[in-house]
């Protein structure tokens, strides 16, 4: 258990970065820029430790809480998911669901962290925020819904298990779905085009990162760093459905699962190059469909 | 038992002696205060005394027909009246802080019915006779009702008042029906012999069923008899909203639950019935708390939204009972009887919250606060955790009934096959969408009312309680954190609670072994959050913090109108998620032309149920009914004529059936 503690904190801490970079070398790839270094936002989360805070005068303990918070739960998320070969640190029956509420204690924090600024940019993030998790929740719980009932464990380390490659043979069809889903619940969680732009912090159809207008320095570093491990996380996830697999050698398996993980920040890059984001009031009209979506490939294996 | 007629005792004699006119003031808030503190430790003795040396029965006869003062304290009642005990005993203390200054003539009269209602409350729970029960009932009604109107020169306060009055005697009478039906039926009024209901045809009980859910719901809140709550809640002192938000509305839910316990077989469509009326009233609920903006009617409408959840869950638990699925029974009790504990110290402690603003600050809308966490620290941050536990987020205790509920859904509907698996996970598609709106509605409430600037000149001369009111919402801070981190504490009252409602063995030790690890669950994040904080601290210790005002985007004059209003957070809610039923009236508000003038823009939230629904029906019954007042001409020669009418048929029936 503790070499799996150590391994997934090892995976959080050194992988998450990289990802960011992924993304943007392949956005900049396809705008025929350049772009910055791969490692850059290890260097920025670096300077930003070194710096000072400045924080607004309406603010109270609630809007240094938001970023503390906002990296303790991915980091306790993550000992709840199986990294590839590397088994969950911990697990109980019903885990999904405490996992699921993990993440809406970082949102409250994040959310009410926005608020307490008092701006009204960052009201509207929060705004936004909320409002769209209604929606969001009840497509996370079907997906794991889909993934309990074709496992038959009731832990994520159950559900992400061996019996996937299984699973693909019986509900193939069920499994495209909710992967289909958990893409969508991967972008919107961590606010990427088509429903959230992570670059444009100005914009006012921002969402995520218009709340973190206010913060500096290393409460700033915090929330990078917070928002690289969730990106991770549900990567995690993906790719674990992608590639059920075992290659027969732990360390073969670490690789294609890191190798599974840059893959798909390089897909999450080529989907925020080649689409534009979604008009504010179509954003709920999506996540509908993708509810239902997710909940029509529950029908498909209760039939 | 005897430490129990102790209790009943200081709170009679206290409440009636703080009545006593020509006492001095003071000495009338000491006497209520100190009588309600002392009955409630007596009580709470009491019962841990039954939890621990298992049921005590007592039985003296009335002379009431029917009737009997029969007493029991079970697992169940024992379940029920720790909150009661718990809640009154901190409403107590609070109450004292909070009527310190109030300008009324006589403070002893709150006092006298406070003491009341926790009795009556007591009373109703312990009763194990039809007669007492419902004597008790009534008592709780109306020692309640005079509460609610405390502040009655305000009009809406009158108002108020007579709707709750309205809505508990006609589910009283519901009650009443209930009893004379079950009485009749079984032979007696004593409950030991009601056990012969399970006996009864489907029709006779299903009848029974419907009167005992209309009676018994409309005092918990049940959607869609909920109407007088949020009307009742902002206008009663705060104290007493907390008490009747955690512990009245659930003598409700006991009064369902104990008459559930005499049917030992129910139809799968009972449960549904709960279902569909918790579930309505749990979104119905939560979409009209996001429209309040005053902070007591919106908590009063999560308290609708909570009790939806529990029927529901209650619900579930007959449905899965009816299909043999014992398991998934189990969870969906424990679950719901979990959530009326949790709902019980977290609604309460949101109260005292409320009832703390209300007294610092001086208004309950939302729009006039602002920023009082820097006023109001300890109440600001009991008022967080008390919105995390609303919100079921860990390591608060709100999660634990909301994840035994989950469990009971996935339960049932990971495994059956076709439309008996379909249900459940509907069902849990519609809670999780109810779990996203709490967090919704509760990020509002703390967003607009403790963060940010002040909205109002009121909010920034706002200053903090007093002890005699922190305390009480510190110690629930506190219980509701033990509960979240230790689900495994309440596993006795459960099952003790469980016994009674026919599962022995509620729930395998697997089960609870899995809920531990949530709570350890719960501890970990306190442990993730501590070990970030430190890392960042050692990393960072050069870092100096400055201050500066919020960035606006370069614009150079912010004020505190431009950031979000109450009404103005959950506008984008309204338009991508409510239906058309749970918007607000808005009229006005646009400014038109080139140079427009002043604008002004009315926006009110009103409650369908009780407009479309209650109001026509009511004012069709009172016409009807005005044609019965040429019977009542106003003339004493007619009247006398009644009187002589009906001695005369009187006479007849006993002349014809007797002799």
């Amino acid at each position: 258990m503790i070499l799996r503690l150590l391994l997934h904190l090892l995976l959080l801490f050194m992988l998450a970065p990289l990802l960011a970079g992924i993304i943007g070398k392949t956005k900049a790839t396809f705008a025929g820029r350049t772009g910055v270094p791969f490692f850059q936002l290890y260097w920025d989360l670096g300077k930003l430790f070194k710096k000072g805070v400045v924080i607004s005068r309406t603010t109270s303990w609630i809007f240094r809480t938001g970023p503390v918070i906002g990296l303790a739960v991915p980091l306790l998320a993550a000992l709840f998911l199986p990294f590839g070969p590397v088994g969950a640190v911990f697990s109980f029956n019903g885990d999904l669901i405490f996992f699921v509420y993990l993440f809406a204690l970082a949102r409250f924090f994040t959310a009410t962290a926005a608020l307490d600024t008092g701006s009204s940019f960052e009201g509207m993030g929060a705004v936004r925020e909320v409002t769209f998790s209604c929606l969001v929740e009840p497509t996370l719980f079907f997906i794991l819904i889909v993934l309990v009932r074709l496992s038959g464990s009731l832990t994520l380390s159950g559900m992400f298990g061996p019996t996937l490659v299984a699973s693909w043979h019986s509900a193939g069809a069920s499994l495209i779905i909710i992967l289909v889903c958990l893409l969508v619940v991967t972008l919107v969680e961590n606010c990427r085009i088509p429903f959230d732009d992570p670059n444009t912090h100005l914009e006012l159809t921002m969402i995520h990162e218009v709340m973190v207008l206010d913060h500096s320095g290393p409460d700033l570093g915090l929330i990078l760093y917070g928002a690289a491990m969730k990106l991770l996380i549900f990567g995690a996830m993906l790719v674990r459905l992608i590639l059920p697999f075992s290659l027969g050698n732990f360390w073969l398996d670490l690789m294609l699962f890191i190798v599974g993980l840059c893959g798909l920040a390089g897909l999450i890059g080529v989907i925020e190059s080649i689409m534009a984001r979604l008009q504010l009031l179509r954003i709920p009209q999506l996540l509908i469909g993708t509810s239902l979506l997710s909940f029509f490939s529950v029908i498909l294996l209760l039939r | 038992m005897n430490l129990l007629f102790w209790s009943w005792g200081i709170l009679l004699v206290g409440g009636l002696a703080a009545l006593f006119p020509g006492l001095p003031r003071q000495f009338a808030r000491w006497l209520g205060c100190c009588s309600a503190v002392a009955g409630c430790i007596f009580g709470l003795g009491a019962t841990i005394d039954s939890l621990g040396h298992g049921p005590a029965t007592y039985m003296y006869p009335w002379t009431v027909p029917g009737g009997a003062v029969s007493l029991s304290i079970d697992g169940l009642a024992a379940f029920f009246l720790v909150p009661i005990f718990l809640i009154g005993l901190l409403g107590a203390i609070y109450g004292f802080g909070y009527l310190a200054d109030s300008s009324s003539r006589t403070p002893g009269k709150i006092w006298f019915f406070y003491n009341l209602l926790i009795l009556s409350m007591t009373l109703v729970v312990t009763a194990a006779n039809g007669m007492l029960f419902l004597v008790a009932w009534e008592v709780m009604s109306l020692s309640s009702f005079f509460l609610v109107i405390d502040d009655h020169k305000q009009s809406e306060v009158r108002r108020a008042g007579l709707l709750y009055l309205l809505a508990t005697h006609l589910g009283g009478a519901c009650l009443f029906a209930f009893f004379l039906g079950a009485g009749t039926l079984c032979g007696s009024l004593e409950f030991s012999v009601f056990s012969r209901l399970a006996t009864l045809p489907p029709i006779a009980a299903s009848t029974l069923f419907c009167l005992m859910l209309l009676g018994f719901g409309s005092k918990a809140g049940l959607f869609p008899l909920h109407v007088w709550l949020p009307e009742a809640h902002p206008a009663a002192p705060s104290h007493v909203s907390a008490l009747m938000s955690g512990a009245m509305v659930k003598v409700g839910i006991y009064g369902m639950l104990r008459m559930l316990s005499f049917f030992s077989v129910t139809p799968a469509w009972w449960g549904w019935l709960m279902i569909v009326a918790g579930l309505g009233g749990a979104l119905f609920g939560i979409g009209m708390a996001a429209t309040q903006s005053d902070l007591k009617r919106s908590l009063g409408y999560s308290t609708v939204e909570n009790i939806g959840i529990i029927f529901f869950a209650l619900g579930f638990w007959l449905i899965a009972r009816a299909e043999g699925h014992t398991l998934a029974a189990s969870l969906a009790l424990t679950g719901g009887l979990l959530h009326i504990w949790n709902h019980a110290l977290f609604k309460s402690l949101l109260f005292f919250g409320a009832g703390s603003i209300l007294h610092g600050s001086g208004s309950r809308n939302l729009n006039r606060m602002g920023g009082l966490l820097g006023r109001m620290p300890v109440t600001g941050l009991t008022l967080v955790a008390g919105a995390m536990a609303v919100g079921a987020l860990p390591p608060m205790n709100g999660l634990v009934g909301e994840w035994f509920i989950y469990r009971a859904l996935i339960e049932s509907g990971g495994e059956a096959q076709g439309m008996a698996g379909f249900y459940p996970l509907v069902l849990m598609g519609l809670l999780a969408l109810v779990g996203g709106m709490v967090i919704l509605v509760f990020t509002r409430l703390i967003g607009i009312a403790l963060l940010g600037q002040p909205h109002h000149h009121s909010a920034t001369t706002a200053h903090e309680s007093g002890w005699p009111m922190l305390a009480p919402m510190m110690v629930l801070t506190g219980l509701c954190l033990v509960a979240g981190v230790l689900p495994t504490l309440l596993m006795g009252p459960v099952a003790a609670a469980g016994a009674i409602l026919g599962h022995p063995l509620l729930l395998p030790r697997k089960e609870w072994i899995s809920a531990m690890w949530l709570g350890l669950g719960g501890g970990g994040i306190i442990l993730m959050i501590g070990m970030v904080v430190i890392v960042t601290k050692i990393f960072s210790r050069k870092g100096s913090v400055g201050s500066a005002s919020t960035w606006g985007c370069g614009f150079q004059v912010p004020t505190f109108r431009m950031s979000y209003s109450a009404e103005g957070y959950v506008e984008l809610a309204q338009k991508g998620l409510f239906c058309s039923c749970l918007r607000p009236q808005i009229s006005g508000g646009r400014a038109i032309s080139l140079f427009p003038g002043p604008a002004e823009l009315f926006h009110r939230s009103t409650d369908l149920v009780l407009t479309r629904l209650y109001h026509p029906v009511f004012a069709r019954s009172a016409d009807l009914c005005s044609r019965l007042r040429r019977v009542q001409a106003g003339i004493v020669h007619l009247y006398l004529f009644y009187i002589f009418l009906a001695t005369i048929l009187l006479l007849g029936w006993v002349a014809h059936f007797q002799g």
